[in-house]
């Protein structure tokens, strides 16, 4: 059996709100295997998002374990979170999040540098020509538009180089043209590396590019055509 | 458009005032620092006006110098009051206990006669009559003496002491004369006696530096004015005072003292300006959706601007009212404290005018600072809603916004200066304020670019922390400009008063020589001159003794002319000078233009003036100057200017006239003495045992009462920039405060991308360091430079750069952006990053 880079097991995610706790994900369990791709799908509100957050320590489960590379997430601060992910994963997001005060570039070299790199510069610009933005690297988020803007976030998470990449709808903002760019990069930098790929999508047909498709529902996995795969095996 | 404008401002304040908190603090600070500073002046001025009689001593005063009333004088006072009283003030020493173990002291005796004090009483300890207490006791005369004499004296009531040759017995203490506000400045302590009982004591002598007032009781219905007048047309080197105004010194000091106070209160106000702004910025740029939503549904430029202008109109009415409600109460909640620390009546009371006055500064630096960032929400463009971040809003103003702008700020200037009526320190304040302003401006776009190198360079490389440090304050959209502006602004203000404060409380020491004398005695009859030469001539440890004669007289005219009209206000020709006499040249004396008289010289008068006030009065070899002394006018024809030092704290004359012009006409001398500090005790008792109509000023003792009164001026201005200190610290919290959201954000996405929270931190804490030092600098130099202005200028001081109090205030400054900033980061630190992110999802 391949080895299981991210781990869930019975993991719940509930949420204090106005109206009360809102239970948001309820005992979900999965393995994603090392260099596969997953495509997490199910409508608005279903969790995939929430999920992908606990997979990346940026949402701490509120009961049973997450696990990445081995290690229990849940029992990690989040200083030692911050450190796993610096050296574990890339994360991209709808909004692109990138730091507004910034260049291209230095965002880009940002988790390179938290991470120690020698020639964090160098790097990053080949990152960013990698996506073909090696023109744009002095400018700022607010001069790009956002197809760029995602590009430059898809460069930031690769350039480590890591183990793990997590992506939240990283097309939901754009149109398709800019849609697609965006996904072939991002299958090919999973290509290249050999990480394993997380994507919470929307849209089936970038699902259907992924190993295996996973799809949630009120916080629950309502279907997983992985599962079969794996129990075969 | 002003309806529907109205429709949506009010619709968008249905959410809540919560990002105007900072607005609405500055703004309500500013005002109610300037209404409480113009309440608390107005509550002075009401209670001299209302107890002008109480605090003069009668209705009207009529002053002489070192004589009595002429009886002609004295039958025309009888005739027009219902009662005269009459009093004599002059210095002395009071001396108590015998051989060794004798104590002196200086003092300021006021004698008295039986009608003393026409209104008002006396608060004596024990709790007797006045007259009672004069009466004495055992046949001797009474006296009642300052608990702070008293003590220094050594001395219990009962006991005996003596003034001259003459004993009096200690009746009680004087806790309290009702008169002694309107006497003005005194270097020692009081002691009453009555006058009658001064007759033997030898201290009333030709020569001796006395003065006599005669206050009088009028009828309800005197006319002050054409009294005045009659004053002043029968009797020469009378001066006249009523009850209108009866302790004018204090009241033009107040007046003086509190513009000042408003002008540092509006720079607190100013400060509070850079709040405003910053506020009203971040409010409208959290606005560019909702801006841009309503420019996609056809609102016009203006139909835009009105809705936030209503917004921050009615914001404005809002502190405004709260503003002036603050400082109209605090003089109220503070009235003990006030009280107790003001020699005069005060009566507190709602008093409207302070409070237009802070209500006009407060609409207009309100104005002044949200037009600009209101009239920026016009280059809001519908296509902001599809960038991440709206450019356009961050573009300059169209220029007749900045025209506006200009021509309020100038009216502020000009409702400043003349409210103030200090136009020069106005337009001083105003360009320090502006200069500073745009200096710590040119500072933030240096800083900022400088950041953006360092952020580039590679020394920066490998430094996370450093870098994201040097990233956010030299890239776009951040708090560098409005940071650094009102922290430096404040930190200006601050290092202003803080070098203000030590140069007042520094002043005489710093200006006194090395070598000062240790006493100054006056009142040293000719005749006595030979032996109380010899005594301390003969002293080893006294090292110099300069003497001259001293007359005092009033400069009258210039060349026939009002000597007011001719040189204006010059402390020169404000009540009485010295004047000495001397046949030839003092040793040392370097005449700069004309010669001295020769030693025998018999002609008309004539005079050697002090070379700077000369030409500060404009004088020329030749000129007339008329000095009336004694009641009688001396017309001199100035033969020669001559340097003369008054900060060397020697005896320095203005005028020195030929010994001739003055025969004469009585008078006495004056003596430095140079000792040993030891040898002092002595040599007081040996001069007050053997000359005891000489008294004995340590010099000493008036420096320490000079410096208590600069040290005092100095903690009013202190405590008037207070609100500044307040009012920048809000803003400093508001700036802060203002960056949570953007470092709130920016943390989640570090933290994403691996850094640890220590990184962050560290990261924040440089950024705000970097922000303060260069507030600061230019605070230190901003600071320094206004200081200098005042004292050069308002004060007629020396300026020195003070560096401690300098250095602390910056290094506050610092300190205080550092842990205002990271008290606002540990928040955004707290936070899981997916909340913040999916907040912007």
């Amino acid at each position: 059996m391949t080895e299981a880079v991210l781990s869930l097991q019975d993991a719940w995610l509930s949420l204090d709100g106005n109206a009360g706790r809102v239970d948001i994900l309820k005992g979900i369990s999965l393995d994603v295997e090392k260099g596969t791709s997953v495509g997490l799908v199910g409508p608005s509100g279903s969790g995939k998002s929430s999920l992908l957050m606990l997979m990346g320590g940026l949402e701490r489960a509120t009961q049973g374990h997450v696990s990445a590379l081995g290690r229990d997430l849940t029992e990690l601060d989040e200083d030692a979170l911050a450190r796993f992910r610096r050296d574990h994963m890339g994360v991209v997001f709808q909004s692109f999040h990138l730091i507004p005060t910034m260049t291209a570039l230095e965002n880009v070299a940002t988790p390179l540098e938290l991470a120690g790199a020698k020639d964090a510069f160098g790097r990053a610009a080949e990152e960013l020509a990698a996506v073909g933005l090696a023109e744009r690297q002095d400018h700022y988020p607010s001069q790009m538009s956002g197809g760029e803007q995602q590009r430059v976030a898809l460069a930031r998470a690769a350039a480590p180089r890591p183990d793990i990449l997590l992506a939240d709808e990283p097309t939901g903002n754009l149109d398709s043209a800019n849609g697609q760019a965006i996904m072939s990069l991002l299958f090919d930098l999973q290509d290249r590396h050999g990480s394993t790929l997380v994507l919470v999508t929307h849209a089936s047909e970038l699902a259907e590019r992924c190993d295996r498709v996973v799809s949630l529902s009120d916080g629950k996995i309502a279907s997983d055509d992985g599962a079969a795969t794996q129990a075969a095996e | 458009m002003l309806g529907i404008a109205f429709r949506i401002a009010r619709r968008e304040l249905r959410g809540g005032i919560g990002g105007f908190r900072v607005f609405l603090t500055c703004l309500i600070l500013g005002v109610a620092g300037i209404a409480a500073i113009g309440s608390v002046r107005e509550a002075i001025r009401a209670g001299l006006e209302s107890e002008g009689a109480t605090l003069l001593g009668g209705d009207a005063e009529m002053e002489l110098t070192y004589r009595f009333a002429e009886p002609e004088e004295r039958a025309w006072m009888d005739a027009k009051a219902l009662a005269v009283s009459e009093l004599v003030e002059f210095r002395s020493m009071a001396v108590f206990g015998s051989g060794d173990a004798v104590e002196n002291g200086l003092t300021e005796i006021k004698a008295v006669d039986e009608s003393y004090p026409i209104y008002g009483k006396a608060t004596l300890e024990p709790d007797i009559g006045l007259a009672e207490a004069l009466d004495g006791e055992d046949g001797l005369p009474g006296a009642v003496m300052a608990p702070l004499l008293v003590d220094r004296l050594g001395m219990e009531v009962g006991d005996r002491f003596r003034l001259g040759v003459q004993d009096f017995v200690l009746m009680a203490r004087l806790e309290s004369e009702p008169d002694e506000v309107g006497g003005g400045f005194g270097f020692g302590p009081r002691t009453i006696v009555r006058t009658a009982d001064l007759a033997d004591s030898g201290l009333l002598q030709p020569g001796t530096l006395f003065e006599t007032a005669y206050r009088l009781k009028l009828p309800s219905n005197a006319n002050l004015d054409a009294l005045e007048a009659e004053t002043e047309a029968q009797f020469a080197g009378v001066r006249w005072r009523d009850k209108r105004n009866g302790a004018p010194g204090v009241e033009r000091f107040v007046d003086r003292l509190s513009s000042f106070l408003v002008l540092v209160g509006l720079a607190g106000l100013a400060v509070g300006g850079v709040g405003i702004s910053t506020a009203v910025r971040a409010y409208l740029e959290s606005k560019t959706e909702v801006i841009a939503t309503l420019r996609t549904l056809g609102a016009s430029r203006n139909t835009i601007f009105m809705t936030y202008f209503m917004q921050v109109g009615i914001l404005s009415v809002v502190g405004l009212i709260a503003g002036l409600a603050l400082g109209a109460a605090v003089p109220f909640a503070f009235a003990p404290v006030i009280e107790s620390q003001l020699p005069t009546p005060v009566i507190f009371s709602l008093h409207l005018w302070p409070l237009v006055e802070a209500a006009l500064y407060g609409v207009i630096t309100a104005l002044i600072f949200t037009l600009w960032p209101l009239a920026r929400v016009e280059n809001v463009r519908a296509a902001a809603l599809f960038r991440q971040a709206a450019d356009e809003s961050q573009r300059v103003p169209r220029p007749i916004w900045i025209v506006i702008t200009v021509l309020l700020l100038a009216l502020l200037v000009v409702v400043a200066a003349r409210l103030s009526g200090l136009w020069m320190l106005t337009l001083g304040a105003a360009g320090g304020l502006v200069g500073s302003f745009l200096c710590l401006a040119a500072a933030a776009a240096v800083a900022r670019r400088l950041s953006r190198s360092a952020a580039k360079s590679r020394i920066a490389r490998g430094k996370t922390a450093w870098r994201m440090a040097f990233g956010a304050v030299g890239g776009p959209n951040n708090e560098t400009t409005p940071v650094v502006l009102s922290l430096g602004l404040g930190l200006t203000v601050l290092a202003a008063v803080g070098q203000i404060d030590a140069n007042l409380r520094g002043a005489i020491e710093r200006d006194l020589p090395d070598v000062a004398p240790s006493f100054f005695m006056v009142d040293i009859q000719p005749g006595q001159m030979g032996a109380f030469a010899e005594r301390l001539n003969s002293d080893a440890a006294v090292s110099d003794v300069q003497s001259a004669p001293m007359l005092r007289g009033t400069i009258t005219q210039i060349n026939g002319q009002p000597a007011r009209e001719v040189a204006g206000d010059h402390w020169v020709l404000r009540g009485d000078r010295g004047v000495t006499y001397s046949a030839a040249p003092p040793d040392g004396t370097n005449i700069t233009q004309g010669v001295w008289w020769p030693e025998d010289y018999a002609g008309p008068p004539q005079l050697s003036f002090a070379t700077e006030e000369a030409e500060e009065l404009g004088l020329s070899l030749g000129d007339e100057i008329t000095v009336n002394i004694l009641g009688r006018d001396i017309v001199a024809e100035i033969a020669s200017f001559r340097e003369v030092d008054f900060s060397s704290a020697g005896i320095g004359f203005v005028m020195s006239m030929n010994p001739n012009a003055l025969a004469g006409a009585p008078h006495s001398f004056i003596s430095t003495v140079y000792a040993d500090a030891g040898a002092e005790p002595q040599i007081l008792r040996d001069i007050s045992k053997t000359f005891p109509n000489v008294t004995s000023i340590r010099v000493k003792d008036a420096i320490d009462r000079v410096s208590e009164i600069l040290a005092g001026i100095a903690s009013a201005i202190t405590v008037g920039a207070l609100a500044t200190l307040v009012t920048g610290v809000v803003v400093l919290i508001g700036a802060a405060a203002a960056g949570t959201y953007a470092r709130t954000y920016e943390a989640a996405v570090l933290k994403t991308l691996g850094a640890s929270r220590r990184t962050v931190l560290v990261s924040f804490a440089i950024r705000s360091a970097l922000l303060g030092a260069a507030a600061g600098t230019i605070a230190i130099l901003a600071g320094a430079i206004s200081a200098w202005a005042v004292m050069t200028f308002v004060m007629d001081g020396d300026f020195v750069f003070e560096p401690v109090s300098a250095t602390l205030i910056i290094l506050g400054g610092v300190l205080a952006t550092l842990l205002a900033g990271l008290g606002f980061a540990w928040g955004p630190l707290a936070k899981r990053p997916a909340q913040v992110l999916r907040a912007r999802e």
